[in-house]
């Protein structure tokens, strides 16, 4: 029992540390995106989807670290990016974010 | 003896009440009361068996500042001298200013400065001297401007208020030391304890001090350039301010500190020269004007050279000769003055060159002029009492005490022949001030004023101080027990006592006399031809000109310097703010040793931590190098979301969440702004700015690590974060120690924190509101 444990424990971490090592190079891929561009919606796609990375990231540090404190933060990267995202292409597509009262 | 000094303050205060009448009735006459009541007070203290007076009245008795007043011999020479030419002068000038002046403003000045050179006399504490001294100056600078619609007027107050003030500051400094050494504030304690501040390190600078002090007040060489300029002033003010008191208040402190300074050989040195050498260039310069009251300012300057001079000598006959001239100045410098004032009132011009023969139209001023600038001369006879002085002056300075060696000898050997050669030139001014005014050629016609003689109000004063000047110089002994030996011993510190006699025989002295009248004479009568030296010495060469420069230069080397470095640049103030906090901190980390590097202390690097810096670091610099605004903002927000993974490694939780929020929040508020800026355009900034930039930047950034890394290596004691631990559920009921201790145990920093944000929202309401407003208008 004490055997399957630990066992278990030594898988988790190499998986973790594998699955963080692989979110990581797939976030520096899509920095490269970020500030290569070359248009500014590739970039906002970039940044949506080093997001959903980094809420990946905070799962599996989550799971690395033996805590529930993270899930909130997950949760929060998903409603923000959201938001953020849509925010930007607003502003990509009409120069602004809040338009104003047409009346 | 306080009312006697308050009663012109006091009734300065009334002035404006009264000069609501000035129609009706002058409100100068109101104003002469007050000197007159002062001088029947102090004039009771006359007498062969005088004692000095002192009287106490409290102000800040905690820093020893207690208004001490201490009436002696000398503060009751300058008393007598302050109140009596001040009737005189106030007199005076009800007839010479007319009605339709500012008389309200210039009583209220003339009553300020007579107050204040009384407090100056009369005070025995050094910083109510020093008070009183300052309001002097202040009032002084008052009085030249008074016609300040003009050009000449307000360049001559300022001149004298820069340097009076620049002396006077001097003078303070000179008295705080001797305060703090002698741990006494009042003079006479002082003077107790001389041997103290004698034999002090800093006595040298001290003696530099107050006699700079004395130096710029009474006009000495080479400050004595704003009392030509002050003349610009009404005739009353250069009368009362610039002959007989306020450029006498130099002398008086020198007099006054006499005991204790004159035993240094260097205060023989400095006083003496600098008298001798005033002496000279003021009657050398004298003879030069045009404007009479321009000579009268230069023999002004060379008169009190004179004194000055006596003072340094400090033999028991030159000290009492001192006191003796101080009054006899007065007397016929004062009616020299109201003379000037008069031919100015009744011809229109001051300028020599256009006056003259002026004496079958003013037969009375004529006369009054040649008493009192024949005095001024020294000539030899009983009823001029300048002669006196000046035979005095001779005898002193023939009879130095000769059984020094080194400079001072030197000096002893030559002051004799330069106070012949300065008497000459007095001689010849006197002469040239009385003659080309009132004989020669007449050309009335050119003047702007048909001349007749003065009103009798107006010849009442000078004639006072004329009947004065031959009342001495017949009966010397009048004044001489009751009044000048009272003075004379005062200044020395013991009993001095000296006959005056007309008389000697044939002296050293009396020779010397006879040599300036035959020389003073001769170079008179053949001025025209040798007043082309003047375009040699002192030819270009001007003390006004090094002062105007000086000034100029001041206001343009300063205007030079501020704009070097405030040129409205923010990112010019940005460099200088890091470079200097750069600097300070790695020279301050450099010299206390405070740089340390401990590696006894440090925890494991992980994979993912390296990874999230990695791309943090690579995610900086895209934001440096972007092109693009958006680009920028957006690669921005890749560190601030790597910032919130370093939190979630770190296990701070709520810190992630709050930061994930303030970046989307911030890059939001970035996107909304940026609708309204231009373009981000290339900076024209040349590559010099842009390295050094890069240099400053650098060195900042490289500078924090060196202070992060030093104040990890360095942990002196135990952080305290324990206690929040194990009394976070105790104490504060929360599970939470990040939100126990942002609301209970540090509730206070919270509160302000949301006061912050309050006043960040409603200063972004107000100022889109207040913009918009702005436009309707």
């Amino acid at each position: 029992m004490e055997g399957s444990i630990s066992f278990t424990k030594t898988l988790i971490d190499i998986s973790a540390t594998i699955a963080i090592i692989g979110v990581s190079l797939s976030v520096m891929i899509l920095l490269y995106r970020a500030i290569k561009g070359p248009t500014n919606a590739d970039r906002a796609v970039a940044l949506d989807v080093i997001g959903v990375n980094i809420m990946a990231l905070a799962g599996v540090i989550a799971i690395l670290l033996v805590s529930t404190q993270f899930n909130d933060v997950i949760l929060l990267i998903g409603i923000l990016l959201f938001i953020g995202t849509i925010a930007l292409a607003k502003f990509l597509e009409k120069g602004v974010i809040i338009e104003r009262d047409m009346d | 003896m306080l009312l006697a000094v308050l009663l012109p303050f006091i009734i300065a205060i009334f002035i404006p009440l009264l000069s609501k009448w000035k129609n009706k009735l002058h409100t100068g006459f109101f104003v002469t009361a007050v000197p007159v009541v002062i001088f029947i007070y102090f004039i009771r203290f006359i007498g062969p068996g005088f004692e000095p007076v002192q009287r106490e009245y409290s102000w800040i008795p905690s820093l020893d500042m207690n208004i001490l007043f201490y009436l002696d011999g000398l503060s009751l020479l300058f008393v007598l001298l302050i109140s009596g030419i001040g009737s005189l002068v106030a007199f005076y000038s009800i007839y010479y200013l007319h009605k339709s002046e500012q008389l309200g403003h210039f009583y209220v000045y003339f009553l300020l400065f007579m107050g204040s050179m009384l407090g100056v006399v009369l005070s025995d504490n050094v910083f109510v001297l020093y008070t009183f001294w300052e309001f002097t100056s202040l009032s002084s600078f008052l009085l030249i401007g008074f016609w300040n619609h003009r050009e000449g007027s307000r360049y001559g107050a300022l001149k004298s208020m820069l340097i009076t003030v620049f002396g006077g500051l001097s003078l303070l400094g000179g008295l705080v030391y001797m305060s703090v050494i002698t741990g006494t504030a009042s003079i006479q304690e002082m003077m107790s304890q001389q041997e103290l501040i004698l034999n002090h390190e800093f006595f040298p600078l001290i003696l530099g001090l107050v006699l700079l002090g004395a130096f710029t007040k009474s006009a000495q060489f080479p400050f004595h350039i704003w009392l030509p300029d002050a003349m610009e002033a009404p005739t009353p003010v250069s009368a009362y301010l610039h002959s007989a008191t306020m450029v006498k208040a130099g002398i008086f402190l020198v007099a006054r500190f006499f005991p204790m300074l004159s035993v240094s050989e260097w205060f023989f040195i400095i006083v003496s020269t600098v008298g001798i050498f005033t002496l000279c260039w003021g009657s050398y310069m004298a003879v030069r004007q045009t404007d009479l009251k321009a000579i009268l300012a230069f023999s002004t300057i060379s008169q009190l050279g004179m004194i000055m001079a006596m003072l340094g000598f400090g033999t028991e006959l030159a000290i009492f000769a001192a006191a003796f001239h101080i009054l006899n100045h007065a007397t016929f410098k004062g009616s020299l003055f109201m003379v000037a004032g008069i031919v100015d009132h009744e011809t229109g011009s001051r300028d020599i060159r256009r006056l003259g023969g002026l004496m079958t139209f003013l037969p009375i001023t004529a006369t009054l002029a040649l008493v009192a600038s024949f005095s001024m001369a020294g000539a030899p006879l009983p009823i001029f009492n300048g002669f006196y002085s000046k035979e005095m002056f001779f005898e002193a300075v023939y009879n130095l005490d000769g059984s020094v060696a080194g400079i001072t000898a030197l000096l002893q050997s030559l002051f004799p022949y330069l106070a012949v050669f300065g008497s000459i030139f007095t001689f010849v001014y006197s002469m040239y001030f009385f003659f080309g005014t009132f004989r020669g050629k007449s050309n009335v016609e050119e003047l702007p004023k048909k001349p007749h003689e003065a009103p009798i109000g107006m010849l009442v004063s000078p004639m006072i101080l004329v009947v004065g000047v031959i009342v001495i110089g017949l009966i010397p002994d009048l004044i001489n027990k009751p009044f000048v030996e009272h003075a004379a011993s005062a200044i020395g510190g013991a009993e001095i006592a000296k006959d005056i006699y007309f008389w000697h025989g044939i002296s050293p002295a009396f020779i010397m006399s006879m040599t300036v009248v035959v020389f003073g004479t001769i170079l008179f009568l053949v001025r025209p031809k040798w007043a082309s030296i003047y375009n040699v010495v002192p030819g270009v060469l001007s003390l006004n000109k090094f002062y105007d420069g000086l000034v100029d230069r001041t206001e343009r080397y300063s205007t030079f310097i501020t704009n070097g470095y405030m040129n409205g640049s923010l990112g010019r103030y940005v460099r200088l703010i890091l470079a200097a906090i750069l600097i300070v901190t790695f020279g301050v980390m450099a010299f206390t040793g405070g740089f340390t590097v401990d590696t006894s202390n440090l925890s494991d690097v992980t994979v993912h931590e390296l990874l999230i810096a990695v791309v943090m670091v690579i995610a900086a610099f895209g934001t440096i190098v972007s092109k693009n605004r958006i680009a920028a903002i957006l690669i921005l927000g890749v560190v601030g979301y790597g910032l919130a993974m370093l939190f979630v490694v770190y296990r701070a939780p709520d810190l992630a969440l709050t930061q994930l929020i303030v970046e989307t929040v911030t890059v939001g508020l970035f996107l909304l702004v940026f609708y309204h800026l231009p373009k981000l355009e290339k900076t024209n900034e040349s590559s010099m700015t842009k390295s050094l930039n890069i240099i400053i930047s650098v060195a900042f950034g490289l500078l924090m690590t060196m202070v992060a890394i030093s104040s990890h290596s360095s942990k002196m004691f135990e952080s305290m974060s324990s206690y929040f631990v194990d009394n976070s559920y105790k104490l504060g009921g929360g599970d939470n120690i990040v939100n126990v201790i942002l609301v209970d145990f540090r509730g206070l920093d919270t509160l302000f924190e949301i006061a912050v944000l309050g006043i960040a929202a409603m200063a972004i309401f107000s100022l889109i509101r207040l913009r918009g407003k702005k436009k309707e208008e």
